[in-house]
């Protein structure tokens, strides 16, 4: 069960002179459900930005599965910009586009929803079977792939019935109450086939009740799915009683990581939540 | 009602509508307006709905259609002129290079070929561009084609900016109609494909797109490419149809004409952009041409008709749309005889809100 999925290794990400992420390592274990909590503006984003190679990093690497999936070092005006550590351990430089990494088994969902808004919940996660394809343009074009185009819409089918979706199978997505809309982005992540699932803040703007069902969504969809799960969120009820790990950033460092126990009880994620009294 | 019925009707209403063509081309004189204007109307339907493909369907602004229009008319042009006509149309490059002529259909598979390689080059710096820039940049390469088709130098070639001319061209109202709806048939099957939902998917949202392993350039090109493909077909029909061809013609004005077709039509509506180029072309050629003449009524000057006013009228239609009708005609809804029937009959189809582009 140790085995590594997910391995963020000396990760520095540096827009300008701001540093957004500092030297960040990282391991997400098969089966596990690792949290990234920290204050706003930590960098929690822009380490899954890394991870799903929307940006290429500063500086550092992103193992997947074993595999070294994501290389930079500090190139170009960087070189003289750059003031973080472990420069000169990183020579090579992988930057794939974010649907390579799709392809590797890496889905995610975002921050602020993101669905294909002129889109029934059907189309939404019929359009996750297109990177399978093994039809061309020309004979989709032409419709000679009535199997795959079938299998595809079943496939489709079989999901949105697992994930109890069927009634609203055929409503535009946009027009979903708000939790639904989260379990859509979830169920189009989902339809991708991957084995490491990020979550960018599921639970925000969620009410407790949908909350608590959520909490009971993500831990579902990880037996039923045989899932790694990282994700970061703020709603601490939800953090601890589902992460196995926990990792806390604080201005782009790592400051505390560990089960929820020692993470709740660490003295530098309390200053950084709460501040420093100064009289201690 | 059961698609097979509905393909049975819609297949049952094309006949009918070529029938009726070939029926008024027996007893109409060839020279009537009505034929002009359908020849017209079939072209530029073809070439709103491959600018559509671009802006309705794949979120690119593109405005470079005119330059790939005249890519395909001068292939076209270039390739069918019979050798004998040649001394007399290249007759300041001594007969020109080209010294062999291809059957027009050739010519006319050729001539988007053609503009999808020019559409290729084009697209490998102007697609990572977005939005306003892509425009721009669109454009501006319609503009340079244009400069270059015009050049002295390769007179040889393209006859520099003098006329071709004495090409082979089909008469047929329905040679129009056929050509222009095999093409636009094709465009609705890709989109109805898994390709078309991934460029709907680019559309709403690049950044999901790409999260759901979509390749964002090899789909935009592959857009770009076979928009730019269909523009060079309805160019070479446009060649044909005017049957004299110049570079001087295709001007941004046109994309632009273009551009207000697929407005007025609603921005993500095949239907639409056929029914608006089909108005559109009724209008400016037939219709609204009195406003270009000067007009008396007994004695009394009718004021403000005179050559030119056509566009002002035009240029309020495009406000008034921008303002109050944003949608257009069709909005990003499909014109269906289903959709009919179900009007008529009253009965609640099972529809999307909003909807797609499902027939």
């Amino acid at each position: 069960m140790s085995e590594n999925v997910l391995k963020i290794d000396h990760v520095t990400m540096q827009f300008g002179g701001v540093v957004a992420v500092d030297d960040l390592n990282l391991e997400v274990n098969r089966g596990e459900i690792v949290s990234l909590i920290g204050p706003n503006g930590a960098g929690k984003t822009t380490a899954f930005n890394v991870v799903t190679a929307v940006y290429p990093p500063t500086n550092g690497a992103v193992y997947f599965e074993g595999k070294r999936v994501v290389e930079n070092h500090p190139r170009g005006k960087m070189k003289k910009l750059y003031n973080g550590g472990h420069a000169d351990e990183y020579m090579k430089t992988i930057q794939p586009t974010p649907d390579k990494i799709t392809k590797l088994g890496i889905a995610r969902t975002f921050q602020n929803i993101r669905l294909f808004k002129s889109q029934t919940v059907f189309d939404n996660i019929l359009i996750a079977e297109h990177m399978r394809r093994t039809s061309n343009l020309f004979t989709a074009t032409l419709h000679l792939n009535g199997s795959e185009e079938a299998a595809m819409r079943k496939e489709a089918d079989r999901l949105l019935h697992i994930l109890e979706l069927d009634d609203v199978r055929d409503e535009l997505a946009t027009s979903l109450p708000y939790g639904k809309q989260r379990r859509v982005e979830i169920a189009r992540a989902l339809a991708t086939k991957p084995s490491l699932l990020l979550l960018d803040e599921p639970a925000a703007g969620m009410n407790p009740q949908e909350t608590v069902e959520l909490t009971s969504f993500i831990g579902r969809i990880r037996d039923d799915f045989h899932l790694t799960i990282f994700m970061i969120e703020h709603h601490m009820d939800l953090v601890m009683e589902i992460s196995d790990r926990i990792y806390v950033l604080d201005f782009g460092k790592l400051i505390s990581h560990g089960t929820p126990d020692v993470v709740q009880n660490d003295p530098k994620v309390i200053s950084a939540y709460l501040g420093v009294q100064e009289d201690e | 009602m059961s698609k097979k019925k509905e393909i049975i009707i819609n297949v049952a209403l094309i006949g009918g509508l070529l029938l009726i063509l070939f029926i008024l081309e027996r007893f109409l004189p060839a020279t009537s307006m009505l034929f002009t204007v359908l020849k017209k109307g079939a072209i530029y339907a073809l070439v709103a709905v491959s600018m559509n493909l671009l802006n309705g369907f794949t979120g690119l602004f593109s405005l470079g259609q005119a330059g790939f229009m005249l890519v395909g008319a001068y292939t076209y042009g270039v390739l069918t002129i019979p050798v004998a006509e040649r001394a007399n149309v290249y007759m300041y490059f001594d007969g020109g290079l080209i010294q062999f002529a291809l059957h027009p259909i050739i010519a006319i598979i050729l001539a988007g070929a053609l503009a999808g390689v020019f559409a290729y080059l084009i697209g490998l710096p102007v697609l990572r561009l977005k939005s306003d820039y892509l425009a721009i940049a669109t454009l501006g390469f319609a503009e340079i084609i244009r400069a270059i088709f015009q050049w002295d130098k390769l007179g040889p070639i393209t006859n520099g900016s003098n006329l071709l001319r004495s090409y082979p061209s089909y008469k047929s109202v329905l040679f129009y109609f056929v050509a222009s709806g095999i093409c636009i048939a094709l465009i609705v099957m890709m989109i109805n494909s898994t390709y078309g939902r991934a460029f709907k998917a680019i559309r709403d949202d690049e950044v999901a797109a790409e999260a759901m392993g979509i390749n964002l350039a090899h789909h935009k090109r592959i857009a770009f490419v076979v928009s730019s493909f269909f523009a060079g077909v309805s160019g070479a029909l446009l060649a044909m149809y005017q049957t004299s061809v110049q570079a001087a013609m295709f001007k941004s004005a046109m994309t632009y004409e273009i551009l207000l077709i697929v407005v007025i039509g609603g921005i993500g509506s095949i239907t639409g952009s056929c029914i608006s180029a089909f108005l559109f072309i009724i209008l400016s050629e037939w219709l609204l041409r009195f406003l270009d003449t000067d007009t008396y009524i007994g004695s009394f000057h009718v004021p403000l008709l005179r050559s030119g006013f056509r566009k002002v009228v035009f240029a309020v239609i495009i406000m008034i749309i921008v303002l109050f009708f944003r949608q257009g005609i069709m909005g990003t809804k499909e014109f269906s005889i289903s959709g009919i029937y179900h009007k008529i009959t009253g009965k609640k189809k099972k529809e999307v809100k909003g909807g797609g582009a499902d027939e």
